[in-house]
């Protein structure tokens, strides 16, 4: 064990340090389509940690996830821009988490009380009732057509294409390459404190009442309260997504936040592994880039076609959606732990193979097997070690 | 005051409609404690059905087979997809999210096939309407009505008389106390699923019948409004599925009705209605008005 933890030790930081450096390294080499498709990945990631801690951790059902991003991207966008309060960016943005949390709080009464399935049916009258609101209340969120997105200003800084111009290694900075460099540190601040969150002792407590409500009540867990804050944490990560959403989008349409972004989350932390942050992560990664990256190259893939081609061929957006419909089907039934549940597997594996007899052989054939309950806790050595996946499918 | 009386026979004849959806989710519940998010599409499915084969054989012949479709499908799904994954309660959460998965595979389909028309079921009333004393109904509406009543009650005998229905109910009480009395759960479960679908595809028919313009890809979502029907009921009650039922019904025409008079809650509440009647419900009651049991299935 004292062996394993000063690998871990040696290990962590480097690896660490290596994935940052890599992941700085995209604006200077790609253009701005795999730039967006980052941002938006880097964004639906942050928003599928903050359910993943609901939904994996807690165990709780939500479908209102598309609800509280809604709230964080127009709370934004009113509180920083004209028909509104114009507070200074950086400090809307703030606001906006807070007010998505605010919104989780306002919902605890039932967060707390309803659990499991009655939980994901009660959120699911969030969303409706939020899309109701966005496309009615005009004079804040502009009705239908939706309102415009001003940029973030931090100390002068403009996160856009111009003021000041900024050209950084022969690379002009536009506004994609500046956004990069926001959503990546919002996602780091996201992966570490899930991170720490789950570790500690909020998420062995939340753990715990996942496993047995009775149980935990008897070790001490206060189940109501644990529950709301759960909500609480969950929405604000959403509200967050939702403020880089929109500075992505630069404009905020109230039919974007439909239930189908809702599922869409969901479909992020199931194929991804219920849970984990890494997971969640990954998931996030595959939901969106998928099918961006079919609609790009929708004319060198077989059986699809281009967008708006003959009527009742497949196009680019329903064959991603066919896969992914059927990654969730797939991954729920066949691998319950998703894609973070494989790759602890197939490491577990991988080191079998490499040391036939040593030391570290039985800790990891033994999370090797105890995998398949469907949400396994998180465990202290995953985070490095699962750390180079998610790169994978960074593009 | 005939305006009221209108909205009220229109409340009905939706809550009629409603309760056919959400008896099958209470079914399914009752019966694998899964609740199954594509039932929409399933339903979506058989109102394409008859819309596809009215022409060649005829209303009735569509609409059986429709029905015998939608209810070969729900079952086959449950039998050789869901129930891969086991019996316990651990299995029905992760069950109830891969129906998520199936409801996006077969709404995509439908929806590509579907497009933007607005298909004909060719179904016998038409648009004729009938005076009732004051008010005008329209024909489909009664018998939205009639055979909403007559089919629930069928389905209440089933669960009352039938050797199934005393299985399904033991089921639902005590999984294990059930297998051991030699209960066959996989052949009820998957029973009480294809009772589900084929509820489904005729809901379906009385959705897309006048006074409603026709079936398009959204009408799945309409069967959504049965969600809230369901737990506002309880989950795992058919009474108060019916119950719950009826209450959004009358609530969604009562709101459409009178809303010129609500337009402070804005344009197309009745739409969302639905939703915010159960939000009530749940602060009251969390486990719906008579789920005190079906509380401790979740």
């Amino acid at each position: 064990m004292s062996e394993r933890l000063l690998g871990l030790l040696r290990g962590r930081p480097a690896r660490t340090l290596l994935l940052a450096v890599l992941l700085c390294l995209p604006p200077f080499y790609l253009d701005a389509f795999w730039l967006r498709i980052g941002l938006f990945s880097m964004a639906a990631a942050i928003g599928a940690v903050g359910l993943s801690l609901l939904s994996g951790t807690a165990g709780q059902l939500s479908l209102g996830h598309a609800f509280f991003l809604a709230i964080g991207a127009y709370g934004y966008s009113y509180l920083a821009s004209d028909p509104g309060p114009g507070l200074p960016p950086a400090l809307a943005a703030c606001c906006a988490v807070l007010l998505a949390g605010a919104a989780g709080g306002l919902f605890s009464p039932v967060a707390g009380r309803v659990k499991g399935i009655y939980l994901g049916i009660a959120t699911l009258a969030l969303v409706f009732l939020g899309h109701h609101v966005l496309l009615t209340w005009d004079s804040v969120t502009g009705g239908f057509n939706g309102r415009s997105v001003p940029p973030l200003t931090l100390g002068g800084f403009t996160f856009a294409a111009s003021d000041p111009e900024l050209v950084v290694l022969g690379v002009p900075f536009g506004a994609e390459e500046r956004l990069w460099y926001l959503g990546l540190a919002l996602f780091a601040f996201t992966w570490f404190t899930a991170g720490g969150l789950l570790r500690g002792r909020p998420g062995r407590a939340l753990a715990a009442l996942r496993d047995s409500e009775t149980a935990a009540a008897v070790m001490g867990v206060d189940v109501a309260r644990h529950r709301a804050a759960a909500f609480v944490v969950s929405s604000m990560y959403a509200g967050l997504a939702g403020v880089l959403l929109a500075l992505a989008f630069r404009r905020v349409v109230p039919d974007y936040f439909s239930l189908a972004l809702s599922i869409d989350y969901l479909a992020m932390i199931v194929i991804g592994g219920l849970g984990s942050v890494a997971g969640a992560t990954a998931g996030a990664v595959f939901v969106t880039a998928l099918p961006l990256l079919m609609t790009r190259y929708a004319d060198q893939l077989p059986l699809v076609t281009a967008p708006g081609s003959a009527e009742g061929s497949l196009g680019p957006t329903e064959a991603a959606r066919y896969l992914y419909g059927a990654a969730i089907v797939l991954v729920l039934l066949y691998a319950p732990d998703g894609l973070h549940g494989l790759a602890r597997r197939a490491r577990a594996r991988l080191a079998r193979r490499r040391t036939p007899s040593g030391g570290r052989n039985p800790a990891a054939s033994a999370s090797a097997t105890s995998a398949p309950s469907s949400a396994s806790p998180f465990s202290p050595a995953e985070p490095a070690a699962a750390a180079p996946r998610s790169k994978e499918h960074t593009p | 005051m005939t305006g009221f009386l209108d909205n009220v026979l229109n409340g009905l004849a939706l809550g009629a409609v409603y309760a056919l959806v959400a008896l099958g989710f209470v079914v399914m519940f009752k019966a694998s404690g899964v609740l199954n998010f594509a039932h929409g599409s399933v339903l979506l499915l058989g109102g394409y059905l008859i819309a596809v084969l009215h022409d060649d054989l005829g209303f009735a012949g569509a609409l059986a087979l429709a029905v015998l479709s939608t209810a070969a499908l729900a079952g086959a799904l449950d039998r050789f997809l869901l129930q891969r994954a086991g019996q316990d309660e651990q299995a029905a959460h992760i069950q109830t999210i891969a129906t998520i998965g199936i409801d996006i595979l077969i709404f995509t389909d439908l929806a590509r096939r579907i497009g933007g028309d607005l298909l004909s079921l060719g179904d016998p009333w038409g648009d004729a309407v009938t005076e009732l004393g004051p008010v005008t109904v329209a024909d489909s509406r009664l018998a939205a009505i009639a055979v909403s009543t007559v089919v629930i009650a069928a389905v209440f005998a089933l669960f009352r008389f039938t050797p199934w229905g005393l299985s399904l109910r033991a089921a639902a009480e005590d999984l294990e106390a059930a297998a051991l009395m030699g209960v066959r759960l996989r052949r009820v479960r998957a029973l009480a699923w294809c009772l589900a679908g084929g509820l489904a595809a005729l809901a379906a028919v009385f959705l897309a019948a006048f006074p409603a313009p026709g079936l398009e890809r959204t009408t799945g979502q309409i069967a959504l409004h049965a969600f809230p029907a369901a737990i506002l009921g309880g989950l795992a009650s058919p009474v108060g599925a019916l119950a719950g039922s009826l209450l959004i019904g009358l609530t969604e025409a009562l709101v459409v009705g009178y809303e010129s008079d609500l337009h402070v809650l804005g344009d197309g509440f009745g739409e969302v209605a639905p939703y915010a009647v159960m939000l009530l419900v749940l602060l009251v009651r969390p486990t719906g008005l008579f789920g005190a049991k079906g509380a401790a299935r979740v």
